[in-house]
């Protein structure tokens, strides 16, 4: 229960030993391996992570009203995106379709009611990301919607670490200096979304609004910014959120 | 298709080598890529690194530079490198920088062996020693050729997908909002699994049809339909399509020959595109093929004769840009085909529709898609088992004499063996054709070996293609069962043989004799033709070309390990020997033909000639030895 409540705050270097607890408690087989797999040591170089990019696609953008259609990932180093590796997975939602999110996402119907309950592919989604740092752009979709996805099917939620490529970018343009200057001259903010951040970068455009493209993206992003504005030796924790 | 790595394919399926991959080897490149960012200015090679996998330029630039450390040359999106260390000890000979941000897709190197054992346009490309700069120049030059370009590259948007259940008022919405000029429709599979495709995510769908401005127009308004009719009403149940991979030659002649403007293009059975005319026109630079629709809008036999110069004018430009000999025999044909084709239009059009069915067959090099510009006709109808000789035989045999006598007016001469669809005999119903081919491998004669060697090179050219068709199913059944026709087909193939080799002013012969030239078809293409035609016959294959003849014979056992290799290298040399005699005397006013005169080649040419002619003279020594006369001659099964 303590671990519960400590979830929401969760930060920096305490992750591990979150995990650990929960490992201990969890009454879900399933949790109880992807929780004991941990995360990378808050002292791991970024350079030395085992990663995995995850994007959702979801039906909208609140987590009590709406739910996942698609599920990508793709685990990567800083080194290398290898795409064999890639999983992609649609899964049924348990809150109808929008006729707005079908064509968001390009999956109609007759697609999601063939795909399997998020229950199905569970196991599979929590092999790909166990032990590795899961890298999105945007946590506060991501981390809600799996974790009230595990809650709705095992009784309990999963929260981990995130390395979040959009907070990475706010900490450049909204939080600095110079972007507290843009705001006082009334310029518009600098956009952090996904492919205005790709392109600062020289990243090429990709058709967005696909779990497993957007995964991609996001991988390629993350290594671009650590390029530009890190060391490959700056410690996880520093990163994560 | 995974729709996950579309992104990437779709990339790489833009530049060379990559872009003649067919989709299947695309895909397996896509799937296996490694991504990798560097930014500006760091390194990506290290000088004698080992590596291990071919680098793709997705976007950014690169340098390369010499062991000394001086520029050898600066790559951008699209550019590989890399290559020649993985050709040689997995050492990076040229190390490489990133010059501005750049992303690289890495191919591991199994990948890339695979591309070159599977694709010999992708080795070529990577083997060429010299700056990618350079070889970009004449790929560029290869790749503006509709010949060898694949259809997907013009391809720039998904098409418009709607529903056969939706109102044509929110289709013309759809189609508009796409800005685009038309839509597929859509339509749950009816059980034939040949026009089923799965999309990405396993859902069964059936492609039912194309709707477009102009069906707007013609079919809609001009009909007064309400706006709520479904479109499914409108369409019809089997559109014409295109593979993906297959040319935009290919895609051109399509249209044409259904009189379309728009061409839904498929990856397997799934919907990838719509081709429109204007985007293979806008694309096409290549004159030779403007030509092809030139013969489509001549209205008279005159018009079509006019068009003769061109032709060759065509042929020798395709040579001097570096066009193999595929190319310039499948450019040949296709436009010796659209001749055929538009003089019986022609001819239906004065003498009224035909009384019965009839395919119009085309025989030797142009069945074979390996014309040049020195080639009669040879032809021959096959009719309908309706046909009553003296109801209908007047009308074919003026059909007959308009095509062959057009075909001559339009650069094709009559053949001097009568091999025409003007000779009665070669005027039959499909049944009696059935009947020749029968004889002719059950008691093969001298005559009837002729007869085999020039019709059983056979394509339908216009008409009812089924015909000709079921004759060559029938000569794929029939021949690999007939050991005694194999054999004595092979020893007819034995009849002209190559000379010994070629030097510097003569000829010489095996029996040591000299002569001043030496007639390239006579002596080296043709036996090499008859050669591959009874190993393609032995083996079932219903391929006409060589080349493509050579492909299924690889896939058996009939030759050597190699040895259906070194044919193939031979057949293209004195192909092209062949063809460049002819641009040479095409090009110094000279009528064309099939004479070589040694001091006319080339030092190097002579040379791999004398190896071509060896080659040819070892593979007939061989065909004798594979197909023995058998023991019991006369009795087969």
């Amino acid at each position: 229960m303590l671990s519960h409540r400590l979830a929401r705050r969760v930060e920096g270097r305490e992750w591990p030993t979150y995990l650990k607890q929960r490992a201990a408690e969890t009454q879900s087989p399933l949790l109880q391996r992807f929780f004991a797999a941990g995360c990378p040591a808050p002292d791991t170089p970024i350079g030395e992570a085992p990663l995995v990019a995850l994007d959702l696609e979801t039906t909208g953008l609140d987590v009590q009203r709406h739910a996942i259609v698609s599920i990508g990932a793709v685990p990567f180093t800083l080194d290398r995106i290898p795409l064999a590796r890639r999983r992609h997975w649609i899964v049924r939602p348990s809150r109808p379709l929008s006729r707005e999110s079908i064509t968001l996402h390009r999956i109609t119907h007759a697609e999601v009611e063939a795909a399997p309950d998020l229950a199905e592919i569970l196991p599979e989604l929590l092999e790909t990301l166990a032990g590795r740092l899961v890298v999105v752009h945007y946590r506060h979709i991501e981390r809600p919607f799996l974790d009230a996805a595990i809650r709705a099917r095992l009784g309990e939620g999963a929260r981990f670490p995130m390395v979040d490529t959009m907070s990475l970018e706010a900490r450049r343009h909204r939080l600095s200096p110079w972007a507290r200057l843009r705001r006082w001259m009334r310029r518009p903010p600098v956009s952090i979304r996904l492919p205005d951040s790709r392109r600062r970068y020289g990243l090429p455009d990709y058709h967005g609004h696909h779990a497993l493209v957007d995964a991609l993206a996001t991988a390629e992003l993350l290594q671009a910014q650590i390029a530009h504005h890190y060391r490959r030796t700056v410690p996880v924790h520093e990163l994560w959120s | 298709m995974d729709t996950e790595i579309l992104e990437i394919r779709q990339h790489m399926g833009r530049f060379p080598p990559f872009d003649v991959l067919d989709d299947a080897l695309l895909d397996e490149v896509a799937g296996r890529v490694e991504v990798s960012y560097f930014q500006a200015g760091t390194d990506i090679l290290h000088l004698d690194q080992e590596l291990h996998e071919l680098c793709y330029i997705r976007s950014g630039a690169v340098e390369i530079r010499r062991r000394t450390g001086e520029l050898y040359n600066r790559l951008g999106e699209g550019d590989i490198f890399g290559q020649f260390s993985l050709l040689r000890n997995n050492r990076v000979r040229f190390p490489a920088i990133a010059l501005e941000d750049t992303l690289l897709y890495f191919i591991p190197k199994d990948v890339f062996q695979h591309l070159c054992e599977a694709d010999e346009h992708f080795a070529d490309f990577v083997e060429l020693e010299r700056p990618r700069l350079e070889a970009a120049v004449e790929e560029h030059r290869k790749a503006n050729d509709m010949i060898i370009t694949r259809v997907r590259k013009l391809l720039t948007r998904y098409p418009v997908l709607i529903e056969a259940s939706t109102t044509v008022q929110q289709a013309a919405r759809q189609i508009s909002e796409a800005q685009a000029t038309a839509a597929l429709i859509l339509d749950a599979p009816d059980g034939d699994p040949r026009h089923t495709f799965t999309d990405s995510e396993d859902r069964a769908w059936r492609l039912r049809g194309i709707l477009t401005d102009s069906d707007f127009r013609t079919r809609i308004v001009a009909e007064g339909l309400p706006p709520d009719t479904p479109v499914g009403e409108l369409i019809g149940n089997r559109p014409i399509t295109i593979q993906s991979d297959e040319s935009v030659h290919e895609a051109m002649l399509c249209m044409l020959r259904n009189n379309i403007h728009h061409l839904p293009v498929l990856y397997r059975r799934r919907p990838v595109g719509v081709l429109h005319l204007s985007d293979i026109i806008r694309y096409e630079t290549h004159s030779s093929l403007y030509l092809v629709s030139n013969i489509f809008n001549q209205s008279s036999v005159e018009g079509l004769a006019r068009l003769a110069p061109d032709v060759r004018a065509a042929f020798v430009r395709m040579v001097e840009e570096g066009a193999d000999s595929q190319m310039v025999g499948s450019a040949l044909s296709s436009i010796g085909r659209s001749f055929v084709r538009r003089l019986l239009e022609l001819a239906e059009e004065a003498l009224g529709p035909p009384p019965v069915g009839y395919c119009f067959m085309v025989n030797g090099s142009m069945a074979r898609n390996e014309q040049t510009v020195v080639t009669d006709q040879d032809n021959a109808l096959v009719l309908s088992d309706d046909f009553e000789p003296t109801r209908h035989d007047a009308y074919f045999a003026d059909l007959a004499q308009r095509v062959c006598d057009g075909l001559d007016a339009c650069g094709y001469p009559y053949c001097k063996g009568e091999v025409m669809a003007t000779n009665p005999r070669w005027r039959q119903p499909l049944s009696v054709w059935k009947r020749y081919f029968d004889e002719w491998i059950d008691s093969p004669t001298p005559e009837r070996l002729l007869h085999s060697s020039i019709f059983f090179d056979l394509d339908s050219a216009y008409g009812e293609e089924a015909y000709v068709e079921q004759l060559q199913d029938l000569l794929a059944r029939k021949a690999p069962q007939s050991p005694r026709f194999l054999a004595a087909l092979a020893r007819n193939a034995l009849n002209r043989t190559p000379p010994l080799g070629v030097f510097r002013t003569f000829v010489m012969e095996k029996d040591g004799k000299h002569n001043n030239s030496i007639n390239i078809k006579r002596r080296g293409t043709a036996p090499m033709v008859d050669l591959i035609r009874v190993h393609a016959l032995a083996c079932g294959s219903s391929a006409q070309n060589s080349f493509e003849r050579l492909d299924d014979i690889d896939k058996t056992q009939l030759l050597a390990p190699g040895a259906g290799g070194k044919l193939r290298y031979a057949m293209e040399l004195l192909s092209m020997v062949r063809i460049r005699h002819q641009v040479y005397d095409l090009q110094h006013e000279y009528v064309p033909d099939n004479n070589i005169e040694p001091e006319n080649v080339a030092d190097s040419e002579r040379h791999h000639l004398k190896d071509a002619f060896q080659v040819l003279s070892h593979a007939q020594k061989f065909l004798k030895y594979r197909y023995p006369i058998p023991p019991h001659s006369g009795r087969e099964r």
